[in-house]
């Protein structure tokens, strides 16, 4: 064998074990988008009713709220960015970044401080690689998020926003996610989440317009805002790395599949390679031969005379 | 025929029941409160407890919550806990065990949890 089709058959063999491992991957991914949708679909009851609440307490009383207040001149804001731990997943986790960073520079032309709190790996390596600060980050659970995740992410930035803002504390939430539209389109959005804007409440809720009945408070609005709120943040959280997750996923299958059928497309012309580099051998031998034949032929025929 | 209400027993990642009552009652931080059709709207936080609801059927279903919001409109009864699960749900011995390891371990949220488990099995 030639040295040239040698060099051919060996990459074909590397591309076509790349390419079972691309199709493995992609057929993972494409069976846990499912599932994250499920759960995507299994946590709505419970944002659904609790918007709801949170429309009628916001509505239905003139409760004053640290979660629901301006701040007169808001100094510092804080942004979540969900990201994923692994890579892999195309633009996935590159997309959300840019959006953090537009949100960013959009922030700090307003005159307000911001401070990162990253969810995932590629967020943190993006952050840590730039040696920007981060005030809090997590990493671990990006693939399939459980509620006591969201929890966990949940309580220091409820913290953030209840403490003052002189002793450190922040006037605006906002969050990064990728929104999963369907399994082909996958945005990354961001979203201020406090303080709450009731319009936004209302139509992400399909409730604008309707009117709320006279709720009565048990024991009192306060208490019910002051319980009512954080849920609301963690649960919207919640939704969000639910989502997340879910376009994590889609972004990995499509990308798994772009990069299966480019293999496929690299076997197919290296094969084609491979096939004219040995018949091209064979030309060569055969013209060998009849040249050598010949040869032979010139030289009997020489003698005989 | 006795009116009826509709309820809602969400958690956070699943809807754990639903379907038509009489009464449903539950324990607000306020104290326990009885909910029949036609009540006035009401909207409370819920204490970690048992739920107990009246089906129209008769039968009783039995639930734990581990806090959660009451909120009752237009007939309408939802219940929303971080955690919630049926009495028949409940693993008595596993809620036995952990009782047992947080009580050691000094955990107050775990050792409330377990408890208000086995008090809603004994409950149903």
């Amino acid at each position: 064998m030639g040295a040239q089709l040698r060099v051919y058959k060996r990459r074909i063999r590397a591309v076509t074990a790349t390419k079972k491992i691309t199709k493995a991957m992609e057929m993972i991914a494409a069976s846990r988008i499912v599932k994250a949708q499920r759960k995507v679909a299994a946590s709505m009851p419970y944002a659904t009713e609790l918007t709801r609440a949170v429309t009628a307490v916001a509505t239905g009383s003139n409760t004053k709220h640290a979660l629901t207040t301006e701040a007169e001149a808001p100094t510092r804001a804080a942004i979540l960015l969900i990201t994923s731990d692994r890579g892999l997943a195309g633009g996935y986790s590159s997309n959300a970044i840019k959006q953090a960073e537009r949100l960013t520079e959009r922030l700090r032309g307003e005159g307000k401080e911001v401070d990162a709190y990253v969810v995932g790996r590629k967020g943190v390596a993006y952050y840590g690689f730039r040696e920007r600060k981060i005030a809090d980050s997590w990493t671990g659970f990006t693939d399939s998020p459980a509620y006591a995740d969201a929890k966990r992410v949940a309580a220091p930035l409820i913290e953030a926003i209840q403490t003052e803002t002189a002793e450190g504390g922040v006037d605006e939430l906002h969050i990064v996610y990728t929104e999963f539209v369907s399994m082909m389109t996958q945005n990354a959005v961001d979203n201020r989440m406090l303080p709450l804007s009731l319009e936004a409440v209302e139509e992400e809720s399909g409730t604008k317009g309707e009117i709320l009945p006279l709720f009565d408070f048990e024991p009192s609005a306060e208490d019910v805002l002051d319980a009512l709120l954080p849920r609301y943040v963690e649960s919207r959280i919640y939704n969000a790395l639910l989502q997340s997750a879910a376009s994590e996923h889609a972004a990995r299958r499509r990308a798994m599949k772009s990069a299966t059928d480019n293999a496929g497309d690299l076997i197919k012309s290296l094969s084609r390679l491979a096939n004219a580099a040995r018949q091209a051998e064979i030309t060569q031998e055969i013209s060998e031969i009849v040249g050598g034949a010949s040869a032979m032929a010139d030289a009997t025929a020489g003698s005989d005379k | 025929m006795a009116a009826e209400l509709h309820v809602e027993l969400v958690a956070a990642d699943r809807s754990v029941w639903s379907g038509e009552a009489t009464l449903v009652v539950a324990r607000t931080t306020s104290g326990d409160i009885g909910v029949m059709p036609g009540h006035q709207p009401l909207l409370g936080v819920l204490e970690s407890g048992p739920v107990t609801i009246r089906t129209s059927e008769g039968s009783t279903v039995v639930a734990a919550v581990h806090g959660g919001f009451i909120s009752f409109a237009d007939n309408k009864l939802s219940m929303l806990a971080e955690i919630a699960e049926l009495a028949d749900e409940i693993d008595v011995q596993r809620a036995e065990r952990a009782l047992e390891s947080a009580k050691s371990a000094e955990d107050g949220a775990a050792e409330r949890r377990a408890e208000v488990r086995l008090r809603t099995v004994s409950v149903r």
